[in-house]
């Protein structure tokens, strides 16, 4: 069972640090520049474009568009191994040594997404860097500006609301691609359509889950 | 020895298996034989106890599957070995990890019994340099002796194979139907083979079940297959026309 919690920690979190961290830095560069092309109005302070940054990171970015990327990667990558360990028959071989086969794949899917806020931790912290080196170095402010805006009004209880929902997420990333490989029929062509049904059907689950989640914490 | 009686299987509103009863001796190869969808991988997975039936029974030594409390099934379970079609080798494992799992699930054995077992099993399928090799870097022909290693290496006295030939191609194709009469015989085991393919027939038929449409059709060996006349069975058995010719020119000679 340890293996198995290890190789799903690496299939699941290390091999997604690239291409979330990839995607935070430069989105983050992308909104502080949109946000500082978007006031031309001299009596808007400065340091509203780190300020902005953060709060649409931490709040939105972060937790929510990455889990629906994560929704493509991790989610499709789990429904398409527990299915294909469905039709190669590699699941009724484990039912026949007397294993729960649903236990003993699932289970370790859940241990190893349990390390998923640290993901979006550092998807937070790269995007918020992101936003510093474009807004600096493309000359649309300054050092100082930004990092009075990152420290500006800050809310402790928004980084309870972005945890709660990446831990709301990690359970949905957990279960609804499981669910989809370990209860598919059908060959390998039907391996690939239910990859594409369970990221459509998680990315929904999580776009209602985070409409409710915000609606209930911060309305 | 294995009794099916009246065994009843559905999938919603499709009937697959429709009443079949037989019954499966110790130490010989019984084979099901009959057309792709005619139900013998549902029959099996019955048998197996993977699938759940609506009626009929079976009985293990004369003990009702049905009957057995959870402890009792997971004894009887670890007696049973199973071939799937596909091998179904469990990709994440090396071979030897494959073949030792159901050691670790059913015995209390230390490291080395286990590595002792595994390296005996693995040499008598004729694969004692394959221990590190990932299942994906094996042959399918491998890969059936990896999967019969697996299914052998608790000493199982049921031994249940799904088209174990189906996708090799004709000799490694008798070399493992031979294997698994040797190893039948040799453990004294009872043994179910799936299959389609007349060579296996042929060669290791010890016992005949034909279904057709989910009802056992004819029942037989391989010395009565070649004389019966029902006519689902000489169409199964001719289907192909190399044999077409062989029993043609068999008539002629003999005329
Ligand atoms: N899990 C399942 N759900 C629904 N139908 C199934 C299932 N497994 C098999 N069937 C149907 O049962 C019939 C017999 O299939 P099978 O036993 O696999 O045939 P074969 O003799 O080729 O092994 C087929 O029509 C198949 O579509
Ligand atoms: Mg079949």
């Amino acid at each position: 069972m340890r293996t198995l919690i290890f190789k799903d920690i690496d299939d699941l979190i290390i091999n997604s640090l690239g291409i979330v961290a990839f995607i935070s830095f430069f989105v983050g560069g992308v909104v502080a520049i949109q946000t500082s092309l978007n006031i031309s109005n001299p009596l808007i302070p400065k340091y509203l474009v780190g300020f902005a940054t953060r709060q649409s990171i931490i709040l939105e970015f972060a937790p929510t568009f990455i889990s629906i990327i994560m929704a493509g990667k991790v989610g499709s990558f789990i429904t398409s191994s527990i299915g294909t360990m469905r039709v190669t028959e590699q699941i009724d071989a484990l039912e026949v040594m007397g294993i729960n086969a649903l236990n003993y794949l699932v289970f370790p899917k859940f241990v190893a997404l349990t390390l998923y806020p640290f993901i979006i931790s550092i998807a937070m912290f790269l995007g918020v860097l992101g936003g510093l080196a474009a807004c600096v170095y493309g000359g649309y402010g300054t050092l100082e500006d930004y990092i009075e805006g990152i420290q500006t009004d800050f809310i402790p209880f928004h980084i309870i609301y972005a945890f709660a929902k990446t831990l709301v997420f990690a359970f949905l990333l957990a279960t609804i691609p499981s669910f989809y490989g370990y209860y598919m029929k059908g060959g390998a062509l039907e391996v690939g359509k239910a990859s594409t049904t369970s990221f459509v059907w998680t990315s929904v689950v999580i776009i209602l889950a985070n409409y409710f989640l915000t609606s209930l914490l911060l309305g | 020895m294995i009794e099916v009686k009246n065994l009843h299987k559905s999938f919603g509103d499709a009937h697959i298996l429709k009443g079949i009863s037989t019954t499966f001796e110790k130490g010989k190869t019984n084979l099901i034989i009959g057309q792709s969808g005619s139900g013998k991988t549902v029959f099996l997975k019955c048998l197996l106890g993977l699938f759940e039936y609506e009626q009929g029974s079976i009985a293990y030594e004369g003990r009702i599957m049905s009957n057995l409390t959870p402890n009792e099934k997971r004894d009887l379970r670890s007696q049973i070995g199973m071939v799937f079609q596909g091998s179904a080798l469990f990709d994440s494992m090396t071979i030897a990890e494959n073949v030792m799992f159901p050691l670790k699930m059913f015995t209390k054995q230390n490291q080395s019994e286990m590595q002792d077992r595994v390296d005996f099993v693995l040499n008598r399928v004729n694969l004692s340099d394959a221990h590190d090799k990932m299942p994906s870097e094996a042959s399918g022909g491998m890969q059936k002796r990896v999967a019969i290693a697996r299914a052998i290496v608790n000493n199982p006295k049921y031994l249940f194979c799904d088209e174990p030939n189906s996708g090799l191609d004709p000799k490694t194709a008798i070399v493992i139907d031979n294997l698994i009469q040797e190893i039948t015989d040799e453990y004294q085991m009872t043994t179910v083979i799936n299959s389609h393919d007349m060579n296996s027939v042929m060669e290791i038929g010890e016992k005949i079940v034909f279904l057709k449409d989910g009802l056992k059709e004819w029942e037989g060996s391989k010395e009565t297959i070649f004389k019966t006349d029902n006519e689902s069975v000489t169409d199964f058995v001719y289907s192909s026309n190399l044999f077409k010719k062989v029993r043609r020119m068999y008539i002629e000679e003999n005329q």
